[in-house]
């Protein structure tokens, strides 16, 4: 058994069985990563190199730990210290790169569908670490891992994606992932940063009241307000934005049930959630980042195992 | 020694060896009746070996080796009383040579105990090349330094071993080198206690 697909570049393109793969495979390495010795050596014949064309913390961090951990080789490449910004064309940096032999390519681009435009003219892996406001597989997978974690399978679980589904990447990966595993999906939030085709196209619930999403679902998982990407005012202020939007204590004690808590970070507190919220013993928001690394480890193994050295 | 190790293929000619090789296919090497004397046996030596299982500690070695440590353990049970004998089980999936020629799915490891100053005895169904032992070794290595490491193995087939790798509990030992694959079955697993040679 192994993966459908050679390149991770969407939760679009897996199966069911891929994910399941991916997710039984990372639990291993989440106790590999409990031994005194946190190091295996699976990957020490692999050279990777982590493209970096959009700022990342957490994402590139895991991902450099999850290499190393598996003992590859590691070369890191941040555009601003780079040709790119010399006028370097990406398939030539990339194939530049691949020149000096290396395996597998880790890529964060702002443009989306930029590691989809890679897979069509290099051989190399090429797992997609983000690309603009289409997808963010590996934080769907680490997600999903931690849920499963948490509450224990993911079919049948109400899940509601709140916040800036507009610009978010990881709200799309996500409900491509939940859709295949079974749960059901709810995305609320203002109707300025809901795309109106998201309903239909996805086949998921829209609730604009964030009260009536948090009664409904097992899961919250809140996401950033991402500034960055927006160029027109889709809402009149921060602080208007936490009053009628934000995950607050007060909004959470009117429940009738505990819900677990989820942020893809980086957190603005005050603003999406609140930081007793986001502190909480609901909370499981350093869970998703320690299981990130695991679940990356996992990726990373499953798609060397699909390439074959001749 | 059953028959077909004294079969020596190399010697015979191409279109005959298929004759061969289908003749002795799944040809019984250990049967059900065999099985639970040489569990016990194995068992009775380790303890002969290691008196009481002081400092001593049992490892199978997924996914297939936990089938006969289970047995092995079971018949410890029968001699020590059961907190003298420390169980666990090890994956070694993620410490293979071979990733870039056969993926693995990797299984459960279960080790809650320090293996650090400790006698390991390692138990795996078959020693074939010696690799999954290579392995083994490493992977043990992460959780700390034992004193000693030693192998227990229900089928030794040594004239194939790669590596310089030997068993010091040997259930069955092949003395030739075989074309075929050796199958170890459990009934908890495949419905049959039994080793049987298979045409690879």
């Amino acid at each position: 058994m192994a993966l459908s697909t050679k390149h991770l570049l969407g939760i679009k393109d897996l199966t069911q069985e891929d994910i399941q793969l991916i997710l039984s495979t990372a639990s291993q390495f989440k106790e590999v990563l409990q031994r005194p010795v946190k190091k295996v050596p699976t990957l020490r014949d692999v050279t990777i190199v982590n493209l970096f064309y959009e700022n990342s913390t957490r994402t590139r961090i895991s991902f450099e730990l999850a290499e190393k951990r598996l003992s590859a080789d590691v070369v890191n490449f941040t555009v601003s210290n780079s040709s790119a910004a010399k006028g370097e064309t990406l398939l030539d940096t990339v194939n530049n790169i691949l020149s000096m032999k290396v395996d597998m390519v880790v890529m964060r681009h702002s443009a989306s569908g930029a590691p989809h435009y890679l897979a069509k003219h290099i051989d190399a892996a090429i797992i997609n670490a983000g690309d603009g406001i289409n997808e963010h597989p590996t934080q769907a997978l680490l997600d999903a891992f931690s849920m499963q974690e948490k509450l224990g399978q993911l079919a049948g679980l109400k899940v509601a994606i709140i916040g800036d589904i507009m610009h978010s990447r990881v709200a799309l990966s996500n409900i491509y992932l939940l859709k295949k595993m079974g749960a059901e999906v709810m995305v609320s939030g203002p109707p300025t940063l809901i795309p109106t085709y998201l309903q239909e196209a996805m086949d998921i619930k829209v609730e604009y009241n964030i009260d009536k999403a948090l009664a409904w679902c097992d899961v919250a998982n809140v996401l950033r307000i991402q500034l960055e990407r927006q160029n027109q005012p889709l809402f009149s202020s921060l602080r208007e934005y936490n009053m009628a939007y934000g995950i607050t204590k007060q909004r959470l004690d009117k429940l009738s049930k505990d819900i677990v808590i989820m942020h893809p970070g980086p957190i603005n507190r005050g603003v999406e959630i609140d930081s007793d919220v986001a502190d909480s013993a609901h909370s499981i928001i350093l869970d998703q980042v320690e299981n990130g690394v695991a679940v990356r480890m996992s990726c990373l193994y499953l798609l060397t195992g699909r390439t074959n050295p001749s | 020694m059953c028959k077909i190790q004294r079969v020596s293929l190399s010697t015979l000619k191409i279109e005959k060896k298929g004759v061969i090789l289908l003749k002795f296919n799944g040809m019984t090497l250990i049967s059900e009746q065999q099985l639970p004397s040489i569990i016990k046996r194995l068992a009775h030596q380790i303890l002969e070996t290691y008196p009481g299982l002081t400092n001593a500690v049992i490892i199978g070695l997924q996914p297939r080796g936990i089938f006969l440590s289970d047995r092995i353990v079971a018949a410890l049970h029968q001699e020590l009383p059961a907190d003298q004998v420390v169980y666990g089980k090890l994956d070694i999936t993620f410490y293979r040579d071979d990733i870039r020629r056969e993926l693995h799915l990797a299984t459960q490891t279960d080790l809650p105990f320090s293996i650090e100053g400790k006698t390991v005895i390692l138990i795996d169904d078959v020693l074939f090349t010696g690799r999954t032992i290579r392995a083994a070794l490493d992977a043990l290595l992460a959780f700390g330094r034992p004193s000693k490491v030693s192998l227990c193995v229900l089928v030794d087939r040594k004239p194939s071993r790669e590596l310089p790798i030997q068993p010091d509990f040997t259930g069955k030992e092949m003395i030739d080198a075989s074309p075929y694959k050796v199958k170890v079955r459990w009934k908890e697993n495949d419905g049959v206690d039994d080793v049987i040679l298979l045409v690879d």
